[in-house]
Parts: C-alpha cells; sequence; structure tokens
C-alpha cells in the first residue's frame, strides 16, 4: 500500500446564504494516494466543486466555511489554517488546480508567459528573467508548439485545448503533491478532449503527485481515475475501484446513473432509456435520512428516518441501508 | 420534407471572409430525426439558425415539403419550431410559465379560448402538472424548465423541430427523462426532428440518420447505425474513437487524429481535413472531394473514392 497524499475525513463545508445554511459538502471522507487518481463524480449542485474548493482554502467569502472534519495532506492538517499560511506555503505550491473553463481562467490582459511564471516567482523566489525561461520550459513540457514564441502572446491568440495546456503548466510549475482537476475537459470538444487527458497522465506518471479529479461525465472518468468516488446531495454515497464500479455499481444512485447514460457500440433498438425518477433535492431544503430515498427504488421506511453512514463493504464503501 | 441544396453561409468580418457553412446538401424526411454531429465551429449552429431563417444564405435553396422556401412567412414558423440547448435563458424569467407557452399561439392569431385549450393539452403530453401554468421559470428545476421549453414549441402543432444540444445543460440523471420524453412525442405526434450535438452516443442512441461535419462541410452522412457500426470517413473514425466509453476495460484511443480544427476564415485547400488527417494523399490537399455513394453512406473522402478503403481502416 502506497502512502497517502491526502486524508479527508468527515469534511463538512457549510454555505450560509441569505436564505439558509446549505450543507454543500456532508461528512465527506476519502483519501488519495501518491501517482493515484481519484474521481469524484456527481450532478451539478452534488459538493464535489466545494469539496475542491475546501482543499484548496478558496471557499467563497463570507459565506463559505468549513465546520468540521479533517483535511490532511502529508500528514498536515489543513482546515485550520489561516488564508495568508495557505497562499504562501499550500496553493500552487503543494495543491494546485486545474480549472473547468479556459476562457474564463486566464487573465486577458497579462501575456502567456507572465501567468505561467507568476507561481514561479512566488513560490520559488526567482528573479524574472529566470521565470520566464522556466516558464518556457513549462511550456514546452506540456506540448505547446514553439514555447519561446508563444509566451509573449496572449491568452485570446490561443485555442481552448492549448489554453488548457497553459492551465495544466501553470498548475504543475511548482510540482504540487496534489493536484485537483475541476471539469478541465467539459468545455473541450472530443477529440482536443482525448489530448488533454493524456497529458494528465503524462504529467502525473513524471511527477507521481496525487490527482482529485472532478467531473460529471461517466466516460471520461473511466478513461482517467483508479479509483471514483460519487457524490450525491452533499455525500459520497459509493467509492470504488473504477473497474469494480463500472463493472457492478453497488448503490442505486450509482447504478441508476450508469444505466441512464447512451453508450457507443452497445445496440439500442432506438429503446428507452433507463431513467431515474424525480430530480435531485433542493440543497437548502435536504429530506430526513437519505438524501436519494425519494428517488430510490430500494426505499424503505429506514431510510427516511436516518441516514446512512459510508461502510467498508468488501474493499468498497457503500452509503445505503439496503445494499449488502 | 425538408431540402437543402449547395447551401453556403459566408460572414464577412473585419474584411476577411468566414466560410461557416460551405455547399451543405440535406435531405430529412418525415418523421424521422436527423442529426447533426461536429465539433464547435463546424458550422453546426449556422446551419440551424439558416433552417430557421436566423442567418442568411449566401448561396443554395431550400425547399420545405416541396415548396421553395423564399421568404420565411408566418406559415412556415408554425410548422418549424425549435428548442434551445439552455433552458435557463431561453426561457422569459419575468413571465408565467401560462404566457411563455400561449405567446406563440397569441403571435399566430389564436382565440383566447383556442389557447386555453391547447394550453391543457400540451401540458399534460409534456408531463407538467396543471398548476404549472401560475408559475414562473425560477421555479423549476432545469429538466422541469427543458420540458416548458418542449412544450412551447409543441404549441403551434409543428412538423419539425429543431433540437438543438436539448440535453447537454441538463443534470446526468434527468438527461435520460428528457430523452424519453422527447421519444415518446415523436411515436405519439410523428414530428420530424433536426438533432444537433456534439455528443456522439446521444446522437447514436437519438437519431435514424445523422451527417457528419467538419469545417461547414458534410464528411459522411447516412443511416446512424451504418455509420456507427463502420464509419469509413477517417474523420468520423476519429470522433467516434475518441468519445470516452464509461467503461474502464477499454483504453483509450488517442492516436487517431492530431491538432486542432482549422480556421474557418481560411480554410485548408482540398480536402478541409487534410491537415490532421493520417491517410492524406496529395490530391487531397488540391481538390476538395465530392460526397459519393458508397452502399447507403455518402462518404467525401479521396482515399477511400480510390477503392483503397483498406488504408483507411
Amino acid at each position: 500500500m502506497s502512502t497517502n497524499v491526502l486524508e479527508v475525513q468527515d469534511l463538512q463545508t457549510h454555505l450560509h446564504l441569505r436564505r439558509g445554511v446549505v450543507k454543500a459538502v456532508n461528512q465527506v471522507s476519502f483519501s488519495i494516494a501518491y501517482g493515484e487518481t481519484l474521481g469524484l463524480i456527481g450532478e451539478s449542485g452534488s459538493g464535489k466543486t466545494m469539496t475542491g474548493l475546501s482543499l484548496l482554502g478558496l471557499l467563497p467569502r463570507p459565506a463559505g466555511r468549513i465546520v468540521g472534519g479533517s483535511i490532511r495532506l502529508n500528514g498536515r492538517e489543513l482546515s485550520q489554517l489561516n488564508q495568508a499560511t495557505y497562499a504562501a506555503q499550500i496553493r500552487g505550491k503543494e495543491i494546485a488546480m486545474i480549472s473547468q473553463d479556459p476562457m474564463t481562467s486566464l487573465n486577458p490582459v497579462f501575456s502567456i508567459g507572465s501567468q505561467v511564471a507568476a507561481p514561479i516567482r512566488r513560490h520559488r523566489h526567482d528573479t524574472d528573467q529566470t521565470a520566464l525561461a522556466l516558464a518556457t520550459e513549462e511550456l514546452h513540457r506540456v506540448r505547446v508548439p514553439s514555447p519561446a514564441l508563444r509566451i509573449s502572446h496572449f491568452p485570446h491568440q490561443f485555442s481552448g485545448g492549448m489554453r488548457q495546456r497553459v492551465i495544466a503548466a501553470m498548475a504543475t510549475a511548482c510540482r504540487p503533491n496534489l493536484l485537483i482537476a475541476d471539469e478541465p475537459t467539459s468545455a473541450l470538444d472530443v477529440t482536443i478532449q482525448v489530448q488533454l487527458m493524456d497529458l494528465l497522465d503524462q504529467l502525473q506518471d513524471e511527477s507521481g503527485a496525487g490527482l482529485l479529479f472532478i467531473t460529471h461525465d461517466l466516460g471520461v472518468a473511466a478513461s482517467l481515475c483508479d479509483r471514483v468516488a460519487v457524490m450525491y446531495a452533499g455525500s459520497v454515497v459509493e467509492t470504488a475501484a473504477v473497474t469494480d464500479l463500472y463493472a457492478a455499481p453497488a448503490h442505486p444512485y450509482t447504478r441508476g446513473l450508469l444505466a441512464s447514460v447512451p453508450r457507443i457500440g452497445i445496440k439500442t433498438e432506438r429503446g428507452r432509456l433507463f431513467s431515474i425518477p424525480g430530480t435531485p433535492p433542493d440543497p437548502l431544503d435536504l429530506p430526513m435520512g437519505c438524501a436519494f430515498a425519494p428517488r430510490c427504488d430500494l426505499v424503505k421506511d429506514r431510510c427516511h428516518r436516518e441516514s446512512p453512514p459510508l461502510i467498508d463493504k468488501g474493499g468498497r464503501e457503500i452509503a445505503c441501508f439496503e445494499v449488502q | 420534407m425538408l431540402n437543402l441544396r449547395a447551401i453556403k453561409c459566408h460572414f464577412q468580418t473585419n474584411g476577411q471572409i468566414v466560410r461557416a457553412v460551405d455547399g451543405v446538401n440535406l435531405d430529412i424526411v418525415k418523421g424521422e430525426t436527423f442529426a447533426l454531429v461536429g465539433e464547435s465551429g463546424c458550422g453546426k449552429s449556422t446551419l440551424a439558425k439558416i433552417i430557421l431563417g436566423l442567418a442568411p444564405i449566401t448561396a443554395g435553396s431550400m425547399s420545405f415539403a416541396g415548396e421553395p422556401l423564399i421568404k420565411f412567412n408566418k406559415r412556415f414558423r408554425r410548422r418549424v419550431q425549435v428548442v434551445f440547448q439552455d433552458p435557463y435563458s431561453s426561457l422569459n424569467p419575468r413571465l408565467k410559465v401560462s404566457t411563455i407557452l400561449s405567446e406563440p399561439m397569441w403571435a399566430h392569431g389564436f382565440k383566447r379560448d383556442e389557447v386555453t385549450q391547447r394550453l391543457e393539452l400540451v401540458m399534460a403530453l409534456v408531463g407538467l402538472q396543471t398548476n404549472a401554468g401560475n408559475l414562473y421559470p425560477h421555479e423549476f428545476s432545469g429538466g422541469q424548465r427543458q420540458r416548458i421549453a418542449i412544450a412551447r414549441a409543441l404549441m403551434l402543432a409543428p412538423e419539425l423541430i429543431l433540437l438543438d444540444e436539448p440535453i447537454s445543460a441538463l443534470d446526468v440523471s434527468i438527461r435520460a427523462q428528457i430523452l424519453n420524453l422527447l421519444q415518446d412525442l415523436q411515436d405519439e405526434l410523428n414530428i420530424t426532428y433536426l438533432l444537433i450535438a456534439h455528443d456522439l452516443a446521444l446522437v447514436q442512441h437519438a437519431s435514424d440518420r445523422v451527417a457528419v461535419m467538419y469545417l461547414g462541410r458534410i464528411v459522411e452522412t447516412g443511416p446512424t447505425e451504418k455509420i456507427f457500426a463502420s464509419p469509413q470517413h477517417p474523420y468520423t473514425q476519429a470522433l467516434i474513437s475518441a468519445v470516452p466509453e464509461p467503461d474502464p476495460t477499454i483504453a483509450r484511443n488517442s492516436n487517431l487524429i492530431r491538432g486542432e480544427v482549422a480556421s474557418a476564415i481560411e480554410p485548408p485547400t482540398g480536402c478541409h481535413f487534410h491537415p490532421r488527417c493520417p491517410h492524406k494523399i496529395d490530391r487531397c490537399t488540391k481538390e476538395s472531394p465530392p460526397l459519393v455513394a458508397r452502399e447507403q453512406v455518402q462518404v467525401s473522402c479521396w482515399v477511400i473514392g480510390s477503392g483503397d478503403l483498406n488504408v483507411a481502416k
């Protein structure tokens, strides 16, 4: 067993809004080993992005707050760190992020070179000259063509796929131990998406870092991840090795989700797709007990009263009373 | 039902010409679902706008149900409706659902009780509860909003509905519901769908025939089943194999094509796809290949056309 770079235990993040308190992340636990890719799968509002932001210390302020649990990076507790320490010691250096939208995550008024050099200047305290030279190397590493020329260009001169490579270069410039990628491929076309997944594999092979891959796309997760954690309404409902999860999804939500996705190569005689009834719950008004109970086909009385804990069941963890 | 002949749509920006749609022929048959697929920038949305009369035609002709379409009159607009991608921006937040749904009929001069009658019928068809009419869009979830958008398209009892990425803005667990609804409506009302999508798994599931577009041109078209079972054009092959399958035992196939879609301002000479094509021959860089029928499929490729199909496989 390799050592874990990240251990998250019973993490609780709340968003205090005018209309009430959203339990965005509700007792979430998972761990990531060095060199491992953990996929965090969920629909919009399931808390996957809030989990990522909690790890980065980037929760929306003042609404977002970690109210319980622990985040340990290499054994160091992060959940109580103040902002200045986070910025100086963690973000960009120990944990870095590749965000979803390559069109908005680069600053349009700074050159690509100065943006890739920014984390290097900040964390390695290099001079501007050396930082820029290193930035060129970083761009070369993520296979941006003619990097020496491209560092003086601006984001609008890059295509979506190339911008995402630039962001990957920024994120990995200081060789972080943990990389968080939040839907990095969903704004890209499929032929470009494949190229970016190859790049992520390559970067991880080179650095041995852990990767938390946040996505709603079951296909992308299957292709990239070693293990998968499925989130629903702020909680993890199932964690398993990727092959186990796709071969035999156990939680009723995971099962429904996988069954409802049309697949290439599998002949559907224009048949109907399986569909999970109902809609995800209002995060301000979660149902009592298991949040999935109102849509579940295995629901029993108990599910409406108690929320099921995430329990180890033969190599995988499942939060469900009915699945044995 | 809908025929397009050599449709071109060129825009001018800063003195440069964007060839958004560059000579497209399309025949959509009554009652079928015809899908247009392609990556962003391939011209599928522009083609949709042309069909709706929202973008100018530079060259070519269009006919609907046998009649040439020269002016987009009210009669045509009644028969062709559209469902947009994002139900968060396609519904007016300041109008009640009943108003949103009634507007198309008011615009076409229907009487008040005709509208009320149709409203009840359509809301039942798409599975909206009767009290939904008095609510505003923000009171609904994404899936419910898309039902409202579909209901609005149905109000005028159209023959053709254009579905522009109808499920890609929705949550994964909701998509199947909307897809099944669209299929039920087609079975019940015999509507023709033109489906525009980039999600190939969806296209395979939901369409009868498909056209694959690349940089303003159709590179391959035919029955969906045929094209997905044995794609012939190198671009179609790459596109289909690039889709990540929800099955971790299938290895990622990333060696088929490299690079990115070229610009529509200065498209490559000859075959638009040749700079990314692994099988290109000299001729591809000079002449543009026509769409040639091969079995039930039409393909535009010199390499396949030369009979050297094994090369492309």
